[in-house]
């Protein structure tokens, strides 16, 4: 069996509509443990106290804002070799998912700079790398919206989705050298790689699982939105026709 | 129950409420938008059947 | 090639074209920053720089979408497109045709406006060097951009919005390369990677805009 089968819509459709009631339940009681655990049963961290249990929203958003946008590219890559819709649809409807992700990260990463640094936005080159992610994400569904003929802005959105990974990737790069050029190096010290104990750790994992579970569930439904949109579409321009 | 969260309150909670409102608004959406292109493409593929219902008997 | 190159810089020059309207913008943006931050000289000196190459980037951005749009219009898009030119090339050339008018000449007139900002007399030979590396990628992104939404008609705004996150790493590393060559310190990396960055988008680029183009002409 293999996974080009899903390409075709109405497989596509069926499989899906399977899947989703797990899923959603996988990824309710992944959530739920994770933040429940971290939220309520973790101790305080040595220096940042009782904000390290921002942790368990601000890492898995970041996670997952930046694998949407490989999803995105995947999907686009898919397309662009393969003409298979679905991929188009699926990369269209991952978008608000991964701005939404990267809303959320930015926005916990301020919160938790605030009370350690005491201003509520820092130039920290992580920070500032999920700012511009977060254009390219606006550009990207700006485009899919202002073009027409979809096929017309399938091929655009991926042709900007490949370019703009190549230059998010370079602007990692540059926000990183352009920190060092500031005064203050502050540099969040939110880290995974970082010697996470496994107290915090463990309850962090769960909630990356439960974040990607719920990615998954969001793209899944919002794909299945558009096929039927673009089924709609189609329907709509034959009744005009006559 | 709640854990002491000293001077840190306003930043936890405002966290957790902002991705619980920003991940729940677009939960709601993507269901929304979804109950409405169903409910549509449905009207619409009733219409194709009606349609072709008339060509058939009339 | 080289008529199309002389035509699209024909065009930019004549009245209503690119080329003034990219310089006097820049002038503008050097006057108004000192009138909006104050004139505090030391202040003014260390975000020259910046402001300099900030200015350059929206200049080069509010003349970009002319770049197909207008051929696209009238129909020459299609002709270029079935023409023996390869599309690559006539973005090559257009983009280059863009740079002479824009790029070039905001490098050319940017010691006047590192005098107005107060830039430090080091830095005026790197702000010139910077611009000069930098500005074709400019062009050539604006290019990509312009590609993308030509078919739009009020394409203006969202082809800012696609291109200013793009135009991040040149900036950065252009503006540094003056910021630390007018404090006398070393600007080897910056310089290499702004040098590297318009060489890959100059190489590259054109061929993401040809297909871009493709899809918007079917």
């Amino acid at each position: 069996m293999s996974i080009w089968e899903y390409a075709n819509p109405r497989k596509f459709m069926q499989t899906s509509a399977a899947v989703l009631p797990w899923l959603v339940a996988l990824t309710v009681v992944c959530l739920g443990l994770g933040l429940v655990w971290g939220f309520f049963l973790t101790p305080d961290e040595a220096l940042q106290g009782a904000s390290v249990k921002i942790i368990y929203v601000h890492v898995p958003a970041a996670m997952m804002a930046i694998n949407a946008w490989v999803m995105m590219l995947v999907a686009s890559l898919i397309w662009l070799i393969r003409r298979h819709h679905v991929s188009a649809l699926a990369a269209r409807a991952a978008a608000p998912v991964g701005l939404i992700f990267t809303m959320v990260a930015l926005v916990t990463g301020a919160l938790w700079g605030q009370p350690i640094w005491g201003t509520w936005w820092v130039w920290d080159p992580r920070l500032t790398s999920f700012l511009i992610l977060c254009l390219f994400y606006l550009g990207y569904i700006a485009l899919w919206q202002a073009i027409e003929d979809p096929d017309t802005a399938a091929d655009l959105t991926a042709v900007l989705c490949m370019v703009g990974s190549v230059f998010a990737v370079l602007s990692r790069y540059a926000a990183n050298f352009w920190s060092e050029g500031q005064h203050q190096g502050a540099s969040l010290s939110l880290d995974r790689k970082e010697n996470v104990a496994d107290v915090f750790w463990q309850p962090l994992v769960i909630s990356m699982v439960g974040f990607g579970l719920l990615f998954v569930t969001l793209v899944l439904v919002r794909t299945r939105t558009e096929i039927r949109a673009r089924r709609l579409a189609a329907l709509l321009a034959r009744e005009r026709m006559g | 129950m709640m854990p002491d969260l000293g001077k840190y309150a306003v930043a936890v909670l405002g966290s957790y409420a902002v991705a619980i409102l920003l991940i729940g608004g677009l939960v709601v959406l993507s269901l929304w938008q979804g109950a409405r292109a169903r409910a549509a493409l449905r009207a619409a593929e009733a219409r194709v059947v009606e349609a072709r219902a008339e060509r058939a008997n009339g | 090639m080289k008529a199309l190159f002389l035509r699209d810089l024909s065009l930019s020059f004549r009245a209503g074209g690119g080329f003034g309207l990219g310089l006097a913008f820049f002038l503008l943006v050097a006057v108004l920053v000192p009138l909006g931050v104050g004139a505090d000289v030391a202040v003014l000196a260390r975000i020259a720089p910046g402001v300099l190459w900030v200015g350059a980037l929206l200049s080069c951005l509010l003349t970009l979408d002319r770049m197909f749009a207008l051929d696209r219009e009238d129909g020459t898009l299609d002709l270029l497109a079935t023409s023996p030119l390869p599309m690559e090339g006539v973005v090559a050339v257009k983009a280059m045709a863009h740079w002479v008018a824009t790029g070039l000449a905001l490098t050319l007139v940017s010691p006047v406006l590192g005098v107005l900002l107060n830039l430090a007399p080091a830095g005026q030979g790197w702000l010139v060097l910077s611009l000069l590396l930098g500005t074709p990628a400019l062009s050539v992104i604006g290019a990509f951009g312009a590609a993308l939404t030509v078919g739009l008609k009020r394409g203006g705004l969202l082809l800012g919005l696609l291109v200013l996150p793009m135009y991040v790493p040149t900036l950065i590393f252009g503006a540094e390369v003056v910021r630390r060559g007018a404090a006398g310190l070393e600007v080897a990396t910056p310089l290499a990677m702004l040098a590297g960055i318009t060489a890959g988008a100059v190489a590259l680029l054109p061929f993401a805009a040809a297909a871009a183009i493709r899809a918007n002409l079917r």
